[in-house]
């Protein structure tokens, strides 16, 4: 009982690294943008969406200001990211200083506190699944994991953005060369990427909580799961959520203090074998 | 030949002059500004421990600065938790922080560029996890604090000379391994690792004794930093560390060595001067670190030297440094 238990958290966990690890991923493969920001962009969402929801009492209206209040900041790092473009490294470095900045300002405006985003009655208390009690936000958390999962594969594999999208990850100079704005799908997939940073950060931010290290926890998660799916593989970032996030889960019940080694062994193991992850390509 | 010789003289003359002027300090400046330039030494030696590898093997690295924190942590717990001699635990701090190195070397050389970077900063996320998490023996945020140092160095100019001889010796140990034939062969393996593993060089092999190299120096300022500090807790260990570390690296320019002084020297002051205005220290390192890739990524001496007409002949060698920052 108490294992099916840690496996629905595993399960909820995983839907939301996914959320948030999937922006990385795709942002990774097609610009090769490591975006170091991610989670403090994760963060930025969360309080906003904390501070939304507390002012309508609306969870939706505070994912929907995240979402698009995070975008809005992918596309200003966009507009920096131009400055050092062609320069894998600097760009890195960038996205870094960046995510510092913006870690820092949401420690000014909101403090050191654990925060929490108000959960509407509809999602409060548990649900029971054969048996087991379990709570009802957690597993709407996996639905929408679920239902992004759906939509992002749909997206990337049936509709002309997603051609775009896997023709850039490939070889963006040749669908330059094909008279298509590529940097019209940069900044598109830049801006997905970083408007589900925000979901997630609003939907974290109910069951993990809000507090300054927050983005630090989500960022390594998040490497974890790209390294070890891969970059820019959308299945490679769905496997790697539900290993990071098992081990972790389970890790926690059986070594509480060192559950960073958990991920950390299957991480190492894997890159002796594949160095660029089980969906990446070796380019 | 002549021209190296000439060259290796006016780097030895420039250091024993730099000694000197430092050997001055503390009678110059006692005191508060004794305890500056301490700290400017110690963040010396972890930027140019990084920048051995970022500048010479073309591998930046995102976990020096948690590699110099666990030595730091062993040094704090060993004395003020375990009750061990200082100096023991100075040994066990800096083989901790080389073991830390070593595993993270033994995963992150058969990678490179940003995957390097990526891994290493995973693997130092790691470290800074476990100190937040194990209570028991980081003490968590509340961190590990006492005094370390012995009594016949609690005087501050003591100390610094301490410091200072020791970071002296390992500063020419750096210069003479980045020189050194091996310090070569991390160089060719930067312009090209296909090429030197095609000569039959063991790149892994090379690589990852150049970085338990630059994680022992790492590991002595961490120890150093555990004397001179009488305080550790997980923002020693954090990833702000490692960027640091870095930025001072850059700044002084990536493949330098002794740039790692200058921009050890500029951070360290800037660091006091902005937190007796604000509390944003992150906010400014971040921005910091924004405009600095944008407007300098050759570093503030690399950038001065191109703007006064040497620009052709520094891009011209920038091209073929791929990999670097």
């Amino acid at each position: 009982m108490l294992v099916a238990f840690q496996l629905l958290n595993g399960l909820t966990f995983a839907a939301l690294l996914f959320l948030v690890a999937s922006g990385f991923t795709l942002i990774f493969g097609l610009m090769r943008i490591v975006n170091l920001a991610h989670g403090a962009m994760y963060l930025i969402g969360g309080y906003t969406a904390y501070a939304v929801t507390t002012a309508t009492s609306s969870l939706l209206a505070g994912i929907v200001a995240a979402a698009v209040l995070v975008a809005l900041l992918g596309l200003i790092e966009q507009a920096l990211l131009r400055f050092v473009a062609g320069h894998e490294l600097r760009q890195v470095l960038l996205t870094l200083g960046l995510g510092l900045m913006l870690n820092d300002a949401a420690l000014v405006i909101f403090g050191g506190d654990t925060l929490n985003v108000p959960i509407p009655d509809w999602l409060q208390g548990p649900l029971q699944v054969g048996g087991l009690y379990y709570p009802r936000y957690r597993l709407f958390v996996f639905g929408v994991g679920v239902l992004v999962f759906v939509l992002l594969w749909l997206t990337v594999n049936r509709t002309r953005l997603g051609a775009l999208i896997r023709a850039g990850v490939d070889d963006a100079e040749t669908v330059q060369a094909l008279g298509i704005n590529i940097r019209l799908v940069f900044v598109a997939t830049f801006m997905l990427g970083m408007a589900l940073a925000g979901l997630a950060g609003a939907l974290g931010g109910a069951f993990l909580s809000l507090y300054p290290t927050a983005d630090s926890e989500i960022l390594v998660y998040s490497l974890a799961v790209v390294i070890i799916g891969g970059r820019g593989s959308l299945v490679g970032a769905a496997i790697g959520s539900l290993a990071v996030a098992l081990l972790s889960t389970f890790g926690q019940v059986w070594f509480p203090e060192l559950s960073y080694f958990v991920i950390f062994g299957p991480m190492a193991l894997l890159l002796a074998f594949r160095p660029h992850g089980l969906f990446g390509q070796t380019a | 030949m002549n021209a190296s010789k000439l060259k290796i003289r006016k780097t030895l003359v420039m250091a024993a002059i730099g000694a000197v002027l430092l050997a001055l300090v503390p009678l110059v400046a006692p005191g508060y500004r004794t305890g500056l330039v301490t700290q400017v030494l110690i963040y010396a030696l972890l930027a140019m421990s990084i920048d051995i590898m970022a500048g010479y093997a073309g591998r930046t690295s995102l976990c020096h600065g948690a590699i110099f924190g666990t030595a730091t942590y062993v040094v704090m717990y060993f004395v003020t938790v375990a009750g061990g001699n200082v100096w023991i635990g100075c040994v066990l701090g800096v083989l901790a922080a080389m073991a830390v190195s070593l595993i993270a070397g033994l995963l992150a050389v058969r990678t490179n560029g940003v995957y390097f970077l990526l891994l290493t900063l995973a693997l130092g996320m790691v470290v800074w996890g476990v100190c937040v998490r194990w209570t028991s023996v980081t003490g968590a945020e509340n961190g590990l604090r006492g005094n370390v140092r012995p009594d016949w160095l609690a005087d501050p100019s003591r100390f610094f000379y301490l410091v200072l001889v020791l970071s002296g010796l390992l500063m020419f140990a750096m210069w003479r391994f980045v020189s050194s034939p091996f310090g070569m062969s991390l160089a060719g393996i930067r312009e090209s690792e296909s090429r030197m593993r095609s000569l039959g060089y063991d790149t892994s092999r090379h690589l990852l004794i150049g970085f338990v190299f630059s994680g022992f120096v790492a590991g002595v300022a961490g120890a150093l930093y555990a004397l001179f500090n009488s305080f550790v807790s997980p923002s020693t260990v954090a990833l702000a560390q490692s960027v640091m570390g870095l930025l001072m690296a850059i700044l002084g320019g990536i493949g330098t060595l002794s740039g790692g002084i200058v921009g050890s020297a500029l951070i360290v002051v800037l660091q006091n001067v902005v937190s007796s205005y604000t509390e944003r220290w992150s906010m400014v390192l971040g921005l910091m670190f924004v405009l600095v890739m944008i407007f300098a990524p050759e570093g503030l001496i690399g950038t001065l030297r191109s703007r006064s007409g040497r620009r052709a002949a520094r891009l011209a060698q920038t091209e073929s440094q791929e990999g670097r920052v």
